[in-house]
């Protein structure tokens, strides 16, 4: 690989790996806080106020954190992407600017309100604020899954003489079949990295003994959220993005499965290491015909395995793609037996007196993120060798004109930036989590 | 025909952008020097607060707008002054979160730390993007498939080896810092009360001298570097109504000062930020990014546009995705008008 690309490549998947850390809570927020409120004005508990606050502040932190490094995301499609973006810019062009007209208007000037002005408005007032931040954010969720969407499974446009590609129709763009599922499994993940947040925060309040009343609503809040959350990223949005992916991107299917041989029946790799020499799963755990009955309702059904592709058609790093799938689906399958089992001792009313339990809860703080990060790297690894999906390659969409050493130059910038962002971001939250929802600390 | 109307949209979008985040870039550079206290500090980032963020925005989709109506000069243009932008696009990071950050911790370190971080950055924000619409007046060396890149700097002649930082680019930066020093001066004055505003007026009347000093000069250097400029406002006379708005906004300014009159002030130097803005891109169309190398390789509306098609749609969502959120920020703006206080409530 051409050092320069592999430099580009890195630049931009870390960046937006760094910058989706914070997102992805602020997007789940954003609807929890809504439902926060809405007890709020419905019980006139003041309890729940307090919490609306608290998250309120939290989601703060994380927005600015998501504004400052979801700027350069934008840049990049013309710093690092230029031949790409001359191509594909008239076609996914509309959707990354009808993000910022439609969607970070909306969310930012609503934010603004909705953080500074809980004391010029009614409550109802507030509320609305505070439904427009989550609906502003929901809907940049969809435009920039709209974008993602066309690079995995282009359609709407034609291609042009000259080669570059025309948008042909607004619809098909907007309406691509591939964003459905893709979307709610992103946003709804989004919903888990929340609501397991917010169950964490309240089970370290409620083991350290202090905020009671807090702790009690945020793990309520928290867990029911969870368990509805994780049980659909599984069944149907899982599934339905699964199953489009098998229909669309075969090969990249047989990667993330670790298949190497055509089956009928095919089985899944629960655990094992693809050796992409030998063509071969190493140390395999399978559980025979369930690969086929997933994909297609059939245990007899044949998946075409990875030796039956070109080669010049695998995704160009399956182990990364392999163990990246492996590891979304094991943590999320963790993360949905956490939370049911958490849910059951809520509905007994015992999971305030359960240490084990909050502890797991607590301590699950990082897992949804470690998940969804490896779950973007499973989309986009296994769109590999293709910038857009069966008509650019990535390697023919990097600048042509940008170094590989100017490159690195601000790769090693951005690297460095996002360390000290990453640690102020850290040390922020822990003093907003030890201060907590109330002045006055333990009740 | 639609290429041009996207043109001017792109152009509103920049000057939308330019008019919003440089009043808060501007508070950002004065505030070392108007704010003498923690509570005039916290005046100057109140006045801000609750609107940088919604004023970033405007360069979020004022760049989608062009990617997506412009996608070779998009390319041309991010790709060609990478370091120029990846430098921005770190000064907007630093500034953001110093904004933000300060705040969290009382602490006489944390602080003017922060105030530090948030002044610099905002001057060099304000210097880059002035250098910035330097090199489009002044050309860039396009290649046969209509890419470039430039070095930060080279010899400092804008020459055909200039560099994105040359004598002429330095002075337009110069003439953007102050410009936006002045602009943000009389917000500062429009939002806060005694002292402070005092002060912030004194910034804006003693900068106006260098904004009109540095805008004869930057007007006169355009003139004799881009040829381009003098054919086509003496080809189209008409265009002279744009240096005339700048001049008038030049001369409210003093004239509403003079009466005290903050409010005035102010939306007299978003005219002239407005007149100088569209000044520039009405003398180089119809490139919007030419050549310091060979005029034929210059991009130009018609040959940077995205195809018909997508135009036309994009039409159909942008002017009423615009006026919904022109509606939003005339909601906030007036909730939020008045004068701020120093403690606000969580």
């Amino acid at each position: 690989m051409d050092s320069a690309l592999a430099i580009d490549r890195l630049h931009f998947a870390f960046t937006v790996t760094f910058h989706y850390l914070f997102p992805q809570l602020t997007m789940g927020l954003s609807l929890l806080i809504v439902i926060l409120k809405t007890a709020a004005l419905r019980t006139g508990n003041a309890g729940y106020e307090e919490s609306a606050r608290f998250w309120a502040r939290i989601f703060a932190i994380n927005f600015v954190m998501g504004v400052v490094t979801g700027i350069p995301m934008e840049f990049q499609f013309g710093t690092n992407w230029a031949r790409f973006s001359r191509d594909a810019g008239g076609v996914i062009g509309q959707t990354l600017a009808m993000e910022g007209v439609f969607s970070f208007f909306l969310e930012s000037s609503f934010l603004g309100l909705f953080l500074y002005g809980e004391k010029r408005l009614t409550p109802k007032l507030h509320w609305w604020t505070a439904f427009l931040v989550f609906l502003g954010s929901w809907m940049s969720g969809y435009l920039i899954i709209a974008t993602d969407a066309w690079m995995q499974h282009p359609a709407g446009y034609k291609v042009a003489p000259g080669g570059e590609l025309l948008l042909d129709s607004f619809w098909g763009l907007l309406l691509n079949p591939w964003i459905l599922w893709q979307y709610l499994h992103n946003m709804i993940g989004a919903v888990v990295t929340g609501s397991v947040a917010m169950a964490s925060i309240g089970a370290y309040y409620q083991l350290s003994a202090k905020f009671r009343t807090h702790a009690g609503i945020f793990l309520r809040t928290g867990v029911i959220a969870g368990t509805l959350a994780t049980l659909a990223m599984i069944f149907p949005t899982g599934d339905g993005q699964g199953r489009m992916v098998a229909e669309h991107q075969p090969v990249t299917l047989a990667a993330m499965e670790g298949l190497f041989e055509t089956a009928q029946g095919a089985p899944i790799a629960i655990l094992g290491q693809p050796d992409t020499e030998r063509l071969e799963l190493d140390n395999p755990l399978l559980v025979p015909n369930v690969l086929s009955f997933l994909t297609y309702r059939r245990w007899g059904a044949e998946i075409k395995g990875l030796k039956d592709f070109a080669r010049d058609l695998w995704p160009d790093n399956i182990p990364l793609l392999y163990y990246s799938y492996h590891i979304m689906v094991g943590i999320g399958t963790l993360l949905i037996a956490l939370m049911l089992l958490s849910a059951w001792f809520l509905w007994r009313g015992r999971l305030g007196e359960t240490k084990p339990l909050l502890w797991a809860l607590l301590l699950a703080l990082p897992f949804p993120y470690i998940a969804t990060t490896a779950g973007w790297m499973t989309a986009e690894l296994g769109r590999q060798p293709w910038l857009v999906y069966g008509i650019m390659r990535t390697a023919d969409g990097a600048s042509p004109r940008v170094s590989a050493a100017n490159g690195l130059f601000t790769l090693i910038g951005f690297l460095g930036l996002y360390l000290v962002l990453g640690i102020l971001f850290l040390f922020l939250v822990q003093r907003e989590i030890e201060h907590g929802p109330v002045t006055g600390g333990a009740q | 025909m639609i290429q041009i109307i996207w043109f001017c949209l792109v152009a509103i979008m920049i000057a939308g952008y330019v008019v919003l985040d440089g009043f808060d870039l501007g508070a950002g550079i004065i505030h070392l020097f108007v704010a003498r206290n923690e509570s005039e500090r916290q005046q100057v980032l109140h006045s801000i607060g609750p609107v940088w963020d919604g004023n970033e925005v405007w360069l979020l989709a004022g760049g989608g707008t062009l990617y997506f109506a412009f996608p070779a000069l998009y390319a041309a243009a991010f790709s060609g002054f990478y370091l120029a932008l990846m430098i921005v696009l770190w000064l907007l990071i630093l500034r953001g979160v110093s904004i933000e950050l300060r705040s969290h911790v009382d602490n006489a370190i944390w602080k003017p730390f922060w105030d530090l971080v948030f002044g610099g950055a905002s001057a060099l924000l304000a210097l880059l993007y002035g250098a910035a619409l330097g090199n489009v007046v002044r050309g860039v060396p396009l290649d046969a498939n209509g890419y470039f890149f430039l070095p930060l700097w080279t010899n400092f002649v804008p020459g055909k080896n200039a560099g994105i930082v040359d004598w002429y680019t330095l002075l337009v930066g110069a003439a953007g810092f102050v410009a936006l020093t002045m602009h943000g001066s009389y917000w500062v004055a429009l939002k806060t009360g005694e002292d402070l505003q005092r002060r912030s007026r004194a910034a804006g009347a003693r900068t106006w001298w260098v904004v009109l000093a540095l805008s004869a000069l930057v007007t006169l250097a355009s003139f004799e570097l881009q040829p381009h400029l003098a054919a086509e406002f003496s080809q189209y006379p008409w265009g002279f109504v744009f240096p005339l708005l700048a001049l008038a906004g030049l001369i409210g300014i003093r004239v509403f000062h003079a009466q005290q009159k903050d409010l005035g002030a102010f939306l007299a130097s978003c005219l002239y930020l407005i007149g100088m803005l569209t000044s520039a891109a009405f003398g180089v169309f119809p490139y919007v990014l030419p050549s310091n190398v060979s005029p034929d390789a210059g991009l130009t509306v018609t040959n940077a546009a995205a195809a018909s098609y997508g135009l036309y749609i994009g039409l159909a969502w942008f002017i009423p995705g615009m006026l919904l959120a022109a509606g939003y920020s005339v909601f906030v703006y007036r909730r939020l008008a008045g004068k701020v206080e120093a403690e606000r409530g969580a």
